[in-house]
């Protein structure tokens, strides 16, 4: 049983009671809601007359389905006008604020609370998607529910759970030049499995880890549903307080600052807390990961051999076979040179300022081949002004990469960013399952935005160390 | 404290009968069972029969070999799975679609976690088994398409081909399941007072 964890700190500070069937009722802090998963549950309250218990502790926007192109209304898919639609009735209805692409405020659900100031340490965060897990990063206690759970925090702000188990991953050690935080998550999920986290919640400690800004924090946090576990977390220091410190939210509110910051503090782990597990990852052995297979956890360094299925533990064999088939990609080849036709940069794995920078350091001064298609979505309406404000925009338009407004896209082609047949994606989300963006016969290949920006430009999986610097003219 | 008015009735689960459908394979995600194309919808209904869709029909929608396309397992309401079904994504969709398709229950080796609390959101139990123990259901019910088996969530048991063996359910689970207290809203909505001295013993609220 763990001890004196951020997560036993938080969880007992929300903890209504515990509940007839053995379950803990938790207290939720804030609850993000976007289209997708929310209709139904607005309905399930209608249906049982009940209303939202603390619009005040609710925040909406719209992601999954907004068309990243042209976003006049009505959108041209019938389906997403009403999606749109039900929401914006929805959260009216219930006075919930809406940060509709109007406010300027508009992204994915992940990107857009963060931004706010929103998110915050010891806070519980919901959301009716599975990369909740991101708001971690800011030592929240923040996981994905589904829709009835949805129901339970409209209908009275708190959550049945059961506690998990808390593992450390000790990440120690400097990362290389073009290795990043996507590296590190997606090792992570490669050794451990993608099972390998139920039942606990990952606690991301080490130098490594401290030594990231929050962006690549959220990297970590956001993929730790691909690892299996529910929620991930890295303690709040330095580092998570400036980013706090400069959103709007505190800028007009200094005091509440000053106010919370003891809360903050009291709730990072104990020095001498206790786990249920440690893991040990060395960060400056890391190269690049790339994904040959059809789950986050079938990665491979890019320049390492693809694995012989009859390599891997029994039960993971038939899954690499499949995965292999799909892929078209042989045993004993690297990833390396593997052909592309797509390069999507963006989702709220990777789709935050700094990543965009890093990708546009790649492509400048250089084009994508006519025969790929390379498209820039950022994580919401901030990163897109931002980035058009200090010519990332112009950087990637002039490499020929599309440039499109804020939402999740190909990351789940729910809107009309999908692939084609059986195109292959160099791309910066988190999950490469088969169909998952949009053509069953797509291929995904999941990788750090850097990569994806050597990918678009070579036309082909390509170790970002080996690009020759551009000699300029 | 006063009953809420809006209290529901909420079944117990003891005992599933019925009979199987094997679906084979480990990791078989959400995207799967309903991909996120159908997901464009405001309601539920009508989700069922775009369960797997991708597996049972192919690119000109025409019907391809799988178990849900197959007469004999039309009347299944009990999915034999292998290992960690339904990872991938939170939404509820999944088991939403499966429900509405006919399925009351399953059996498997694992399931992804939030899977299963949105499974018990709908009274729908997750048994899990062994692998042998569970290969050698899914070759039964192959054989056996109309043949009964019998789940029993309190026993943590399944009864069918004359053998009862088993299998595990996991505590919180069987204890919501049977007791009839799998519909959280109504449980915590009892709770208004200890709701608001929580809240406002937190720095932040
Ligand atoms: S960007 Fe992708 S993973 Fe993130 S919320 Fe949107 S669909 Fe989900």
């Amino acid at each position: 049983m763990s001890d004196n964890t951020l997560y036993d700190k938080v969880w007992d500070r929300h903890k209504v009671t515990t509940l007839p069937n053995g379950q803990d009722q938790l207290f939720v802090g804030l609850h993000l809601i976007h289209e997708v998963t929310s209709p139904q549950a607005f309905g399930m309250l209608q249906e049982r007359d009940l209303e939202v218990a603390r619009p005040d502790l609710t925040l909406a926007t719209v992601d999954h389905i907004v068309p990243t192109a042209d976003q006049s209304r009505p959108y041209s898919d019938d389906a997403a006008e009403e999606m749109m639609s039900e929401l914006e009735e929805n959260v009216r209805d219930a006075g919930i604020e809406f940060l509709s692409p109007e406010t300027g405020e508009q992204g994915i659900v992940h990107v857009i609370g963060p931004e706010q100031g929103l998110t915050q340490p010891g806070k519980t965060i919901v959301c009716g998607d599975s990369h909740t897990s991101t708001h971690g990063a800011f030592g929240a206690l923040a996981f994905g529910i589904g829709t009835s759970q949805i129901r339970d925090v409209l209908a009275t702000q708190t959550i049945a759970m059961e506690k998990q188990k808390v593992r450390k991953i000790q990440v120690d050690g400097e990362l290389a030049e073009g290795v990043e935080a996507k590296d590190i998550i997606l090792e992570i999920i490669r050794r451990l499995g993608t099972e390998g986290g139920v039942g606990y919640v990952y606690e991301y400690a080490g130098e490594a880890i401290e030594d990231l800004g929050m962006e690549g924090r959220m990297s970590i946090c956001n993929m730790s549903i691909e690892g299996g576990a529910r929620a991930g977390y890295v303690n709040p220091d330095e580092t998570t307080y400036e980013w706090l410190e400069q959103t709007d939210y505190f800028q007009e509110h200094p005091e509440k600052f000053e106010e919370l910051k003891p809360y903050w503090e009291s709730i990072r782990s104990d020095d001498d807390a206790e786990y249920d597990d440690v893991v040990h990852i060395d960060a400056s052995e890391l190269e690049p990961v790339v994904t040959w297979g059809t789950t986050p956890g079938q990665g491979v360094g890019v320049t390492d051999p693809i694995p012989e299925p009859e390599d891997l533990p029994p039960e993971k064999q038939d899954t690499a076979r499949r995965a292999q088939e799909h892929m078209r990609v042989e045993p004993g080849d690297t990833m390396e040179g593997y052909d592309i036709d797509v390069a999507f940069l963006g989702s709220c794995t990777n789709a935050r300022l700094p990543d965009l920078r890093r990708a546009a350091e790649i492509v400048e001064g250089r084009q994508v081949p006519d025969d790929v298609r390379a498209f820039v979505v950022p994580g919401s309406q901030r990163v897109q002004r931002a980035a058009e404000e200090e010519g990332l925009k112009d950087v990637f338009t002039e490499a020929g990469f599309d440039w499109r407004n804020a939402g999740c896209s190909m990351c789940l082609g729910m809107n009309e960013d999908q692939l084609e047949g059986d195109e292959a994606c160099a791309s910066s989300s988190n999950r490469n399952f088969v169909g998952r963006q949009g053509s069953k016969d797509g291929r995904t290949v999941l990788m750090n935005p850097q990569m994806v920006a050597a990918a678009a430009i070579n036309g082909e999986v390509t170790d970002v160390r080996d690009l020759e610097e551009v000699v300029s003219v | 404290m006063s009953r809420e008015a809006d209290e529901v009735e909420i079944p117990e689960v003891k005992e599933v009968t019925g009979s199987g459908i094997p679906i084979r394979g480990n990791d078989i995600d959400t995207d799967q069972i309903i991909p996120a194309r159908f997901m464009k919808v405001v309601t539920f209904d009508g989700l069922g029969e775009f369960s797997f869709f991708d597996q049972r029909f192919d690119d000109e929608d025409e019907p391809k070999d799988h178990p849900m396309n197959e007469d004999r397992f039309q009347d299944a309401n009990i999915m034999v799975v292998n290992a960690n079904f339904g990872c991938g994504s939170s939404r509820e969709h999944a088991p939403q679609a499966l429900m509405r398709w006919g399925i009351d229950a399953f059996i498997g080796e694992s399931f992804a976690e939030i899977f299963a609390g949105n499974c018990l959101a709908l009274g729908m139990p997750t048994v899990t088994g062994d692998q042998e123990t569970i290969e050698d259901l899914q070759n039964f019910v192959d054989e056996n398409p109309d043949a009964e088996i019998d789940i029993d969530v309190a026993d943590e048991t399944v009864t069918y081909d004359g053998k009862t063996v088993d299998v595990t359910v996991d505590e919180g689970q069987r204890k919501a399941l049977v007791d009839g207290i799998w519909d959280t809203t109504a449980l915590m909505k009892a709770n208004q007072q200890a709701i608001s001295e929580t809240a406002d013993g937190l720095p932040y609220v």
